[in-house]
């Protein structure tokens, strides 16, 4: 039996990657990915509980942030089309209209 | 007539100006002059002509009268009403405000008629009349203290009627602050008063009082109030130290001089510190100080008046030291002699002002007496009335001035308060009143017209026949110096004629008699004095007379040999004196005096302190320094809000790193 710890840690790091490529990458799709990593790690955690404690609503979390995430993915996707389609860039450093 | 008929008609007497004065101030800037001066003569005419017909029903025996017109304030146990209040002593004050005032009303139609803002003028003499009638007719001190402030403001507005000049605007000014100083005094007086007798009505008051006996040994409540109450009139009264202002106020219109700042509204703290009389006989440290100041101020003032060369001016320290004689008189506890002064000298000092505005009437504008002279030929009729006034003031008998003077400075010999000092100065003060008065005489109507012989205007010669207005500062082209139209000169020929019957009354000791009954009690003693003292003392009182004319008499000579006579003796003795001269003529540098330990501390106190310090540095400062700080706080937390999408994310990350480590530290403990 693995420990619970491990998956702990591991997402953990997945969580620490997914806010570090969040921050440091300037493409925005890569931010979108760093996004869904964030996601999954948190969702690993969710069902490490679950398979913990024995209790079923933490895997039941994970289908709903599953739903939500593939809901947010359409519409971000949609978003960055739109974007580069008027912008013709995905660098976010160029996409400041709205800076002071 | 039954008092219970006669008393409501007392309210109606201080209403009726108070009427004028609102149609006027209201509507008299639409209306025709003559309209404005139908109102204004009609409604102060009809508070003389009410005035007299409750002095004609007025009955020694139901006096006093007392009208109750409305509850004011009601407070616990303390309450204060609008009560009208009539005896003796009011009725004589009713009379000569309203008779005065009303014929000074009739002159300034003449005298203000060209100007343009006649209807302010005349409205806000009417205003005068109220609030003087209020204070004379008050049955409290605080009614009589609304009357008190009201006639201070009317002189405020009339000084500064001018007001784009600036002199008159801050002579207003002056006259406002010096007596703010008094009535401060006055107020605490009020206050005292109210703590230990829990009441302001007179008859309560005096009652109260008479319950204490005379603080002879050392000084306590009454000698307090009494002592307050002479601060009070000191400042309405123009006596030192706060007679500074009346001289100044002479910036106003000359019927202003006359009405407010000779005849009634500065006569106001006589009246005060007799009808508080009760108070000061049970005070003899109180009375000494009113004896002191009073005597003082009557000695000082007529000093200076000996050096002025404005007309008005003279004139003005006359007045001051004319009160200075009623103060005399209050303070040595003969206040019936003070009061009759107050009516006499309210007929021949009102006259002198008339005639003195007549004078520069005539003369086109000019107030010194050095471009005068001669006058006497272009105008017989302001020569005549004011030849009666300066023998009346002078005390020349059988004039007004001299009953009423005699009587003073006898009192002032024999009265138990009095003493040989007063006296002296008091003889003193009339002789050199009688030479600067008959100075201003010579000065004015004899010799050669020294003014300058302006080049003759055409259309001027028909201007003498009607009301021809001028300012006292304006100069129109004057030729030769006119007599003034007769609704200015009736005024001056019935006051004259005042002045010169009007001491009578007191032959005999009538009018001391007919104020008796409102000077009763501590002033019994005195009446038996008197009563004592008429037969031992009639021969003293004869010789004290024979010297006090013997001093006017000597003014009189004096003014001759040297402004008539020789009238280029003066010009050399003032040079020889040099020093002495100057500082008379500079009035002592009392005003520069005052400027310098009051003023001017106050001003740099007032800049450095309180304008630089306080308002700019702490006030200002607070207010500026905390929207500086504001702005310099969100100057900086500006830059965390960067539009930068990672830089957000950042902001977030450390967050929620800071929250994790919080709570496993908190967990590691």
């Amino acid at each position: 039996m693995i420990p619970l710890s491990y998956y702990l840690v591991l997402s953990g790091i997945l969580f620490a990657c997914g806010v570090l490529g969040f921050l440091i990458k300037r493409n925005i799709i890569t931010i979108f990915m760093s996004i869904e990593l964030m996601l999954n790690g948190v969702n690993l955690s969710f069902v490490a509980f679950a398979a913990h404690w024995h209790a079923l609503s933490g895997q039941v979390f994970v289908f709903f942030v599953m739903v939500v995430a593939a809901a947010e993915a359409t519409v971000g996707l949609a978003i960055i089309i739109a974007v580069y389609r008027t912008r013709e860039t995905l660098n976010v450093d160029q996409v400041n209209l709205l800076k002071l | 007539m039954t008092p219970q008929t006669l008393s409501p008609l007392l309210c109606t007497i201080p209403l009726l100006p108070l009427a004028g004065a609102a149609i006027n101030g209201f509507f008299g800037q639409r209306s025709s002059k003559k309209a404005v001066t139908a109102v204004a003569l009609v409604f102060c005419g009809a508070a003389f002509g009410m005035a007299l017909f409750v002095a004609a029903n007025f009955s020694s025996v139901s006096a006093p009268y007392s009208y109750s017109l409305a509850h004011w304030l009601r407070s616990g146990s303390f309450s204060v009403d609008f009560d009208f209040y009539l005896d003796q002593l009011s009725l004589v004050m009713l009379l000569v405000v309203t008779g005065v005032g009303f014929l000074i009303h009739i002159y300034s139609v003449g005298y203000m008629w060209e100007d343009e803002s006649f209807y302010r003028f005349m409205s806000y003499l009417n205003l005068f009349m109220f609030f003087m009638l209020t204070l004379v007719l008050a049955k409290n001190y605080l009614v009589m203290f609304i009357g008190w402030e009201g006639v201070g403001l009317a002189s405020y507005l009339l000084i500064g009627f001018w007001f784009t000049k600036d002199a008159a605007a801050s002579a207003g000014k002056k006259a406002f602050l010096v007596n703010r100083i008094g009535d401060f005094g006055f107020l605490i007086a009020l206050f005292l008063m109210i703590q230990n007798f829990n009441s302001l009505d007179f008859t309560k008051v005096f009652a109260a009082v008479q319950t204490h006996s005379a603080e002879t040994a050392g000084a306590g409540l009454l000698t307090a109030i009494g002592l307050l109450l002479m601060v009070g009139a000191a400042g309405k009264s123009a006596q030192i130290p706060l007679y500074v202002w009346l001289p100044d106020a002479m910036e106003g219109p000359t019927p202003v001089s006359a009405l407010i700042h000779a005849a009634t509204m500065v006569t106001a703290g006589v009246y005060m510190v007799a009808r508080s009389h009760v108070i000061f006989e049970r005070a003899p440290m109180a009375l000494m100080v009113v004896a002191v100041i009073g005597t003082l101020t009557a000695l000082f003032a007529a000093t200076i008046g000996i050096a002025q060369t404005d007309i008005k001016k003279v004139l003005a320290y006359s007045t001051v030291s004319q009160l200075g004689y009623m103060f005399m008189a209050c303070g040595v506890g003969a206040f019936s002699a003070g009061v009759f002064h107050l009516m006499t000298h309210a007929f021949f000092k009102g006259l002198l002002f008339l005639a003195a505005g007549s004078v520069i009437h005539g003369v086109g504008g000019e107030q010194d007496m050095r471009k005068m002279g001669g006058l006497r030929v272009y105008m017989p009729w302001t020569f005549l009335t004011m030849t009666i006034a300066t023998f009346a003031i002078a005390g020349f008998p059988p004039l007004a001035g001299f009953f009423s003077k005699d009587e003073i400075l006898w009192k002032a010999y024999s009265s138990p308060y009095g003493s040989w000092v007063y006296w002296l100065l008091g003889v003193t003060t009339a002789f050199i009143t009688s030479f600067y008065m008959f100075r201003l005489w010579f000065l004015t109507f004899f010799g050669d017209y020294r003014g300058a012989p302006a080049a003759h205007d055409v259309t001027h010669g028909s201007a003498g026949a009607h009301a021809k207005q001028d300012k006292d500062d304006h100069e129109h082209g004057h030729g030769e110096p006119h007599e003034s139209p007769w609704v200015m000169l009736g005024p001056l020929v019935i006051l004259a004629i005042l002045s010169f019957v009007g001491g009578w009354v007191g032959i005999g000791g009538r009018f001391e008699h007919f104020l008796a009954p409102v000077f009763q009690g501590g002033a019994s003693a005195e009446l038996a004095h008197e009563a004592a003292g008429e037969t031992a003392g009639s021969g003293t009182e004869t010789l004290l007379m024979l010297i006090s004319v013997g001093a006017a008499i000597l003014g009189l000579f004096l003014a001759w040999s040297l402004y008539f006579r020789r009238p280029q003796l003066p010009a050399r003795i003032a040079a020889s004196l040099g020093g002495l001269y100057q500082t008379v003529v500079h009035k002592y540098y009392v005003d520069e005096i005052y400027a310098a330990l009051f003023v001017k501390p106050l001003i740099d106190g007032s800049t450095t302190i309180l304008w630089h310090g306080v308002d700019q540095g702490v006030i200002d400062a607070a207010v500026n320094e905390s929207a500086h700080a504001a702005r310099e706080v969100s100057d900086s937390a500006r830059h965390m809000q960067s539009g930068n999408l990672r830089s957000y994310a950042g902001w977030v990350a450390a967050g929620g790193a800071v929250v994790i480590a919080y709570m496993v530290w908190m967990g590691v403990r």
